[in-house]
């Protein structure tokens, strides 16, 4: 292949990576009970701190000293995300506890 | 192997673990360890990137991660469940942030510029501006930095559709004449902080819930939108899946409220909508804390309506101690959560759930609603609008055809209020002057830490 043909090739790639995700992430998401929206909420939270992949290339690779201390930066701020993220929905996910020890029922 | 494919064979397992940590996410009993799995994935896909050859200097990466991941614990540990709106509302805008922050390195660092990485990083870095400042306003009006009211003004949808056509312009200069393109970057940075402010500003404190959940897509759509631009498959997916989610958390928010996304992010509710309702004829009962006992102690199913007032007066762990009298007084005791009730999806639960209440007992509004005839008590704790009759009796009202939690039709209906003032759509509610209802004034929790006393001086 050529250049020209391996990059078009990548793009296509990239594009059904793109849709599958979208629907697998529809399908899966709208299953996710209501009462589980808060940890839900807080753990995409940290998922979307996946930045953080992107961050740590452009602050260790790039050339010029703007792009390391954006890279830092980025860096910094998904790692917030991700660290904070999963401790808070582990602490909350903790919180969720089953069956009550005691059972009313209405005479 | 080459460490480029094993790199991105590792991103496919970690792709894998988020996939499958959300599916455990689906059931309370294994969402502690979906939450793991997709901890574990995460942590896989850090430590495989830092293999990357290409990075040749670790101290700005590791300075980052240490103060991020410090601020972030912290955060973590210390923030109280009564502010997990705010707290979501911030790491939605740290993710906007980052995917900017993120775009604008890689195009410092481009060598060439194709048409299509040139097209994504400009999307990264727009969406990614609108989301943080967007983010930093809802924060501030949630965490009441900021006035949560809506801030409204003449022409304000023209102000902001011509601020986001500008930004589209500089988006197409920065596209045509990529190489010197850092004052058209500029110009787009600036401008997306401003469309966010301005999109925010006018959006109200009780449609939180949707703005939380449209920004958290956002947040997914730059992280989507950034790994596109630098050709990262993991960013493409994980930014995809947050997208989805907040997309689907947005249309749950929008039909419980029944409006449409428009109407929210346009219509800035209360405060142009508020008509001039019929007057509710009627007196309205108050009940001391001691007749509420004598009521409660006869009661044998009893149903605790929250709203966001029961947060705002961190009243959860009372009422747990209430209904925990009332169940060994031999009552049922259950909850009726609706779905908008509080500030962001979920909100209820997760309160209830820090007071120990089990979450089989927290009940969905349609379920309760078919049974609610039969109930005893409904004691509704700092909720308003969600138990407001005229959305189901008053067609002029704008509330109309919002489903609500029919307490009403329950045999005696409790409010906990702290005065008779209105709720956020600034419309009396009937509900106060039905003839089933008594109103308990004042502060949720002494309200109903009086009533507690009453049951143990017996």
């Amino acid at each position: 292949m050529g250049h020209e043909e391996c990059r078009a090739a990548c793009l296509i790639c990239m594009g059904l990576v793109l849709v599958l995700s979208i629907f697998v992430g529809f399908e899966i998401i709208s299953k996710v009970p209501a009462r589980l929206h808060t940890p839900l909420m807080s753990g995409s939270n940290a998922v979307s701190g996946i930045t953080l992949v992107g961050a740590i290339i452009a602050a260790g690779t790039a050339g010029g000293i703007l792009s390391i201390i954006l890279g830092t930066l980025a860096v910094a701020f998904a790692t917030v995300n991700v660290v904070g993220g999963y401790m808070v929905t582990d602490r909350m996910l903790k919180m969720f506890k089953p069956k009550s020890d005691k059972e009313n029922v209405c005479r | 192997m080459p460490i480029k494919l094993l790199i991105n064979l590792v991103y496919i397992v970690s792709a894998v673990m988020f996939i499958y940590g959300l599916k455990l996410l689906t059931s309370p009993v294994t969402a502690r360890r979906g939450n793991f799995i997709s901890a574990a994935g995460m942590f896989l896909a850090v430590i495989v990137t830092l293999l990357n050859g290409d990075i040749i200097d670790y101290k700005w990466i590791a300075l980052g991660i240490i103060v991020g991941g410090l601020i972030g614990g912290f955060f973590a540990r210390i923030v109280q469940m009564t502010q997990m709106p705010e707290m979501v509302a911030l790491f939605n805008g740290f993710g906007g942030i980052a995917s900017l922050l993120v775009g604008t390195a890689a195009y410092l660092s481009l060598e060439s510029y194709p048409l299509f990485i040139m097209s994504t990083l400009f999307l990264a870095v727009l969406i990614g501006g609108v989301t943080f400042s967007g983010s930093i306003i809802a924060w501030g009006k949630l965490s009441e930095v900021i006035s949560g009211k809506p801030v409204l003004f003449r022409g304000q949808t023209i102000l902001n559709a011509s601020i986001f056509v500008v930004a589209l312009m500089g988006g197409a200069f920065f596209i045509a004449s990529p190489a010197n393109g850092y004052l058209s970057l500029i110009g787009i940075i600036t401008f997306s902080l401003i469309l966010g402010v301005l999109a925010v500003i006018p959006i109200g404190g009780a449609d939180m819930p949707v703005v939380i959940s449209l920004l958290n897509s956002y947040s997914g759509i730059a992280a989507c939108a950034a790994g596109l631009a630098i050709g990262n498959n993991i960013l493409i997916v994980s930014g995809a899946l947050v997208g989805a989610s907040g997309i689907i958390l947005t249309n749950v928010m929008c039909k419980a409220m029944n409006r449409s996304l428009y109407n929210v992010l346009f219509g800035g509710f209360g405060a142009v909508t508020r008509k001039t309702e019929a007057a509710f004829q009627g007196d309205v009962n108050p009940i001391s804390p001691e007749d509420t006992y004598y009521i409660l102690e006869a009661a044998c199913s009893v149903v605790f309506v929250p709203g966001y007032g029961m947060a705002v007066a961190k009243a959860q762990h009372a009422v747990r101690e209430l209904s925990d009298l009332l169940e060994e007084n031999g009552a049922e005791v259950r909850y009726a959560i609706h779905p908008v009730a509080g500030r962001m999806p979920g909100h209820m639960n997760v309160l209830l759930a820090e007071a120990n209440v089990p979450y089989d007992k927290l009940i969905e509004m349609e379920e309760i609603n078919r049974s609610i005839a039969s109930i005893d008590v409904c004691f509704v704790v700092g909720a308003n609008d969600i138990v407001n009759p005229a959305a189901r009796e008053d067609t002029h009202s704008s509330i109309y055809g919002m489903p609500i939690i029919q307490v009403d039709r329950s045999k005696t209906v409790i409010v906990l209020k702290r005065s008779m003032a209105p709720g956020f759509a600034g419309i009396d509610n009937g509900l106060f002057y039905k003839q089933n209802t008594r109103m308990l004034f004042g502060d949720a929790k002494s309200s109903i830490e009086a009533v507690i006393s009453q049951f143990k001086a017996v």
